[in-house]
């Protein structure tokens, strides 16, 4: 039984002194995590003040996405389904980690201090069976460009890969490599069109229209917790030809995560569900995992 | 809960029958959230998303949707395949559960099985029509044993074309090729260790490769085995040793592993004893180094990555890799001693990636050049560039490269050449394109890649496409284009084993 199986309600009861004789109840690492949440949550937009503007709502969304924790890993499943019904599988571990300490005693970082800065990504594949063992490594610099590695395990092979087709699909999927590891803040135009009862609506265009394939894209992001629930994005014509939308959502040490989204093209009718399984926080990866050294030899420990 | 999800993958991953699939297909959409009333788009406020399992929301206020049903905040519990992280929720099983792939991964067996028959586009008076037709049988195994990590992985191949069906293990011959059986460890926190049989590869090159001197194999690269075949295993101790300063990789190779040349039972090729093509009828014979440790090999490197730059020295000692002398008295091609030299940066350039590698082979039993039965020292040069190209199409890539072989000594090599053997140019030149493109959702990969010599005048073309039908099933097709204005160049002399070819291949 892990942590994440928790309701909220367990959370909300191990933070306050009261609830002494029912969290003797609670598994310790409950216990744990709720101190961690209690911890992290200082620093953490959604128990600041409301973000006011577009840009303060989008740095926060972009954090809970892609930056929360120091670092993070994930088994990963994508099942990729075409307009006939065929469904593909791709199942990865993905091994994130932030550069900059941007949660806890080691340093603060406001939301948009922490988008902007370096993360490394490892990305090794399970399946399928012709892919099993390549690994794919990203150091992430937002504002340049990233640098991409890919291991070929077959011809024990480091190739330095471009990264200029940010917006192709992602291992044959219908995420496309940005929507893996973030799309720059500063890439876009946004303006905080609604607010409801749940969500914060955001429109962005992009700055340089010509980079990319759509003319804009809705954020509904919820908040509560900052999460993107839903995307659209638009062409010329202001229709929508792709949606993201998420299907759920897991609290997991402390944080808000969202454990599986559908991306789906409205054209071709295919669409990818992504299923996060086993997402740990903090579990310590060191630096140089994100180094020729354990793309040539995987760290064990922490891929399976 | 999760065991009927990893039922129902079973039957997807199967396929058995599409009605079943699609009546899936209906089933796992009735699981996501229904939508709220109304959703049709037109309205900004009805197009707004429910709230999803795990972020529950407050009560209904005016248009707002509401929320789904279940999806209380009170009952923050997650749909099926998300309420508890078993491993087999999504249930990604190796597909093909009958007999001995069953088998295969109960056993943790990884593989293919592949059919691989391509032939000659034109007669080879001294070659075979059938370029290659084999059956091969891929195992893998792997085993953490503490701190040791253990793998092997062995092909079996029935190919009528062999000439004996004896395994050698060194050249690959007959019907067992074992690719890799190795150990490795890490005694130290900066020390990796791989000892056994293993593939090797470093440098900045895919083709030409420079300063690795890993032996590769050309016979499975132009009869169109896949990629990985060009580089043959290596017996060796590789020793990593990282540190803040450098990184640096030894490998000892204890007895001499050449390349699998071109030796004429598959490929025909110019003999310059014979002044003519030759194959079948005359195959090189060759004496290869083949004492352990006296016969030995040693190459290293240092490396480390300054400021985006990836930069590399590198070392090697042991003998040219494919025949590079000629023994008159014995009548048989020999792999003098080489010592080699080089350095590589790589880095990020304009959206693409640049490289630069740069070697100097001293043939050490030719040091004048004047020796007419051992090849000169040389210098190699290779400059490349490759991109993405989303600004004419996605996942599209193209890459150039320029290679330069200078020999050293040409005008002692000039002199001392004996009559009748053709005069190879000082400097060769080689343009080398490549360009892929990723289509279908990229069920399909399309790719070419072309190794033109202005100097020689003659190019060599691979095209190749391959179609993956699902995550088991690959198709390939391709060719391998041998052309020259002379029989006796580089790749001219390859020209009448232009072959087409064609795979099918299971992985599992």
């Amino acid at each position: 039984m892990t942590t994440r199986n928790r309701p909220l309600w367990i959370w909300a009861l191990g933070l306050t002194a009261a609830a002494t004789t029912l969290a003797q109840a609670v598994p310790r690492t409950a216990h744990q995590a709720a101190g961690q949440s209690a911890a992290q949550s200082a620093g953490q937009s959604t128990a600041k003040e409301e973000p006011k503007t577009a840009e303060d709502v989008i740095a926060a969304a972009n954090r809970v996405c892609y930056y929360q924790g120091n670092d993070r890993s994930a088994q990963v499943v994508m099942e990729i389904v075409d307009a006939q019904g065929r469904t593909r599988t791709r199942e990865m571990t993905i091994l994130r980690r932030n550069t900059e300490r941007a949660e806890g005693a080691a340093g603060e970082l406001s939301d948009v201090e922490c988008c902007a800065s370096e993360q490394s990504f490892y990305v090794r594949f399970q399946h399928p069976a012709d892919v099993d063992k390549t690994t794919f490594m990203v150091h992430k610099k937002p504002g340049a460009d990233d640098d991409r590695w890919l291991y070929l395990p077959a011809l024990d092979m480091v190739k330095r890969v471009s990264s200029a087709d940010k917006r192709s699909s992602f291992v044959g999927s219908h995420f496309y490599y940005e929507d893996v590891s973030g799309r720059h803040l500063d890439a876009d135009e946004r303006t905080l069109v609604d607010t409801t009862e749940n969500y914060w609506v955001v429109d962005s265009k992009p700055k340089n229209p010509t980079s990319v394939e759509f003319a804009s894209y809705r954020m509904w992001i919820h908040r509560g917790s900052s999460v993107v629930t839903k995307m659209e994005y638009k062409d010329a014509s202001g229709e929508t030809y792709r949606t993201y939308e998420v299907l759920g959502v897991d609290e997991i040490q402390g944080r808000k995560t969202v454990v599986k989204a559908k991306m789906t093209d409205l054209r071709t009718k295919g669409s990818t569900t992504v299923t996060y399984k086993d997402v740990k926080y903090d579990i310590g990866l060191p630096e140089d995992l994100f180094t020729e050294r354990y793309l040539r030899r995987a760290p064990r420990e922490f891929v399976k | 809960m999760p065991m009927t999800i990893v039922t129902r993958t079973r039957l997807l991953s199967l396929a058995v029958a599409p009605a079943l699939v699609s009546g899936l297909m209906r089933e796992a959409a009735a699981q996501e959230p229904p939508l709220p009333p109304g959703l049709g788009g037109e309205s900004k406020k009805q197009s707004e998303p429910s709230l999803p399992p795990g972020l529950g929301g407050t009560s209904r206020l005016g248009d707002e949707p509401g929320l789904p049903p279940g999806l209380e905040p009170s009952e923050p519990s997650l749909p099926p395949g998300l309420d508890g992280g078993s491993e087999d929720v999504i249930g990604v099983e190796t597909v093909g559960q009958t007999g001995l792939l069953s088998f295969a991964a109960d056993h943790g067996i990884k593989g293919f099985l592949e059919g691989r028959f391509g032939t000659r586009t034109q007669r080879d008076p001294h070659e075979r029509t059938a370029s290659i037709a084999e059956m091969r049988l891929r195992l893998e195994a792997e085993r953490q044993a503490g701190s040791v990590f253990l793998r092997g992985a062995t092909d079996l191949i029935v190919d009528p074309l062999f000439d004996s069906w004896a395994p050698d293990l060194e050249s690959g011959q007959g019907f067992v090729d074992l690719r890799e059986a190795y150990a490795s460890f890490s005694p130290l926190p900066w020390l990796d260790v791989k000892a056994g049989r293993q593939v090797l590869t470093w440098g900045t090159g895919d083709l030409p490769f420079i300063n690795d001197l890993f032996p590769k194999d050309w016979v499975s690269f132009f009869v169109g085995r896949d990629d990985e075949y060009l580089k043959a295993p290596s017996d060796a101790i590789r020793v990593g040793i990282f540190s803040d300063v450098a990184n640096v990789d030894l490998v000892y190779t204890p007895r001499f592993d050449a390349d699998r040349f071109i030796r004429g039972d598959r490929i025909s090729y110019y003999n310059p004893l014979l002044g003519r093509p030759a194959g079948r009828d005359a195959p090189l014979q060759t004496d290869q180094p083949d004492e352990w440790i006296d016969d030995s090999e040693w190459s290293a490197r240092i490396y480390r990555n300054v400021g985006g730059y990836e930069l590399a020295a590198y070392g090697y000692l042991g003998y040219w890799k494919s025949p590079s002398g000629f023994d008159p008295l014995s009548g048989q091609a020999r792999f003098p001693r080489l010592a080699a030299y080089g350095a590589s940066a790589r880095t990020q350039l304009a959206g693409g990636i640049a490289s630069l590698e740069v070697g100097y082979y001293d043939s050490r039993e030719d040091e004048g050049g004047d020796d007419p039965f051992v090849d000169n020292s040389q210098t190699r040069v290779l400059v490349g560039f490759e991109r993405d190209l989303p600004e004419i199409a996605h996942s599209f890539s193209v890459g150039a490269q320029y290679y330069l072989e200078a020999m050293s000594n040409h005008d002692e090599y000039e002199r001392t050449l004996p009559n009748g053997i053709p005069l190879r140019d000082e400097y060769r030149h080689v343009i080398i394109l490549r360009a892929s493109k990723l289509l279908l959702e990229q069920r399909m990969r399309a790719s070419i890649f072309t190794y033109t010599s202005p100097s020689d005048r003659d190019t060599y073309i691979k095209p190749n496409v391959s179609y993956t039908i699902d995550d088991s099933w690959t198709l390939t097709v391709g060719a391998n284009i041998f052309a020259g204005a002379d029989d006796y160049t580089f790749i001219g002399q390859f020209g009448p084993n232009t072959n087409v070819f064609a795979a099918l291949r299971l992985s599992f």
